[in-house]
């Protein structure tokens, strides 16, 4: 059983057409996903901001992580459902895309990013609160900032169909990475 | 009386090049969704504090003072990419209700931030009543958040 298979599967579920096929609901859920990045993403940026001494530099950093987290995984609660809904409504194709792939593979750096930071430096950061930030604290802030960018772009670009598997020839790089089945060409 | 204007721009050098491309929509798109995601946090950092949620312990206008080169520096972005997509489909945008919302929402909100919401986030705590203060975050809440939306739907009329 490939995943291929589970995608396929559930592309096949009377929710998921319902959800592909309805006038407003896919709409609705994407305009949520999209616009949910002023409060996940937006919340991010100024937790790393502060991590760069570049905003709230009065503010000790425990202190902006305690009032701005809740809301940032509130965030990214919604992304993550919003998320899992879209890619139900368009299992198949989005399984397919090159760029969602990315997308995934750039979530988990972020994930690992983040848990490097709360189980490292973070845990000592009654040590570094007000003064200088260090350095382990602000490459995980860059780190943080880039990641996100390219999970942005990533998101972004799923919706347009440049390496899509129908569209072929691809180059074999495209048709590895994205997962292509592509039937032997025909002399 | 607009129309001829909409046509203009989208024949223009800068309406054709753009479609013209195939990667210079989305890719200006992509840095118009990552300024929306700074404007969005340096919009909602201010509002959640007039609205007593969020950085609490600070006070309104230290908060405000150091939102704000972050929110003008993404409204300069959004504005420097929000044109060319403009001018590339200016045809589809003047037949587009929720481009008629976006446009006076985003001219209402700037007004707003830059009048009535910088005078309250500048004066010192006690100067306006908790209500007021909650009014005024409210407020600029409901006028960006139509901008956003309506700029979301523009992508689908």
């Amino acid at each position: 059983m490939s995943l291929l298979w589970v995608a396929e599967w559930l592309a096949g579920t009377n929710y998921s057409i319902a959800l592909h096929e309805s006038q407003y609901m896919y709409t609705i859920v994407e305009s949520v996903h999209v616009l949910t990045l002023c409060i996940f993403i937006g919340f991010a940026v100024l937790f790393d901001l502060r991590l760069l001494n570049k905003a709230l530099t009065r503010v000790p950093v425990s202190e902006v992580a305690r009032q701005l987290l809740p809301w940032t995984i509130g965030g990214f609660v919604i992304m993550v459902i919003t998320g899992v809904a879209l890619f139900y409504a368009i299992p198949v194709r989005t399984y397919l895309s090159i760029w969602f792939r990315f997308k995934v593979v750039f979530l988990l750096l972020a994930g690992l990013n983040v848990w490097i930071f709360h189980s490292g430096v973070y845990a000592r950061v009654a040590e570094w609160d007000l003064t200088f930030t260090p350095r382990a604290a602000r490459r995980a802030a860059v780190a943080s900032l880039v990641l996100w960018t390219l999970i942005i772009v990533f998101g972004r670009f799923i919706a347009y169909n440049w390496f899509d598997c129908d569209i072929q020839p691809q180059s074999s790089f495209v048709n590895f990475v994205a997962g292509c089945v592509v039937p032997p060409a025909t002399p | 009386m607009l129309l001829p204007f909409f046509q203009w721009c989208e024949s223009s050098w800068l309406g054709q090049a753009i479609p013209n491309s195939l990667w210079l929509f989305p890719v200006i798109e992509s840095v118009h969704l990552l300024a929306l995601a700074v404007i969005g946090g340096s919009v909602l950092v201010v509002d959640m504090r007039l609205l007593g949620l969020g950085l609490r312990s600070r006070p309104v206008a230290e908060i405000a003072r150091e939102a704000q080169p972050y929110l003008i520096g993404s409204l300069i972005v959004m504005i420097a990419t929000g044109v060319p997509l403009f001018f590339s489909e200016a045809v589809k945008c003047y037949y587009s209700d929720a481009f008629w919302v976006k446009m006076p929402a985003l001219a209402l909100s700037m007004l707003f931030a830059f009048t009535v919401r910088r005078m309250v986030t500048r004066a010192e705590e006690g100067r306006y009543a908790p209500i007021s203060r909650m009014a005024v975050g409210a407020i600029s809440l409901m006028l960006w958040s139509t901008v956003g939306m309506a700029g979301r739907w523009i992508g689908f009329s």
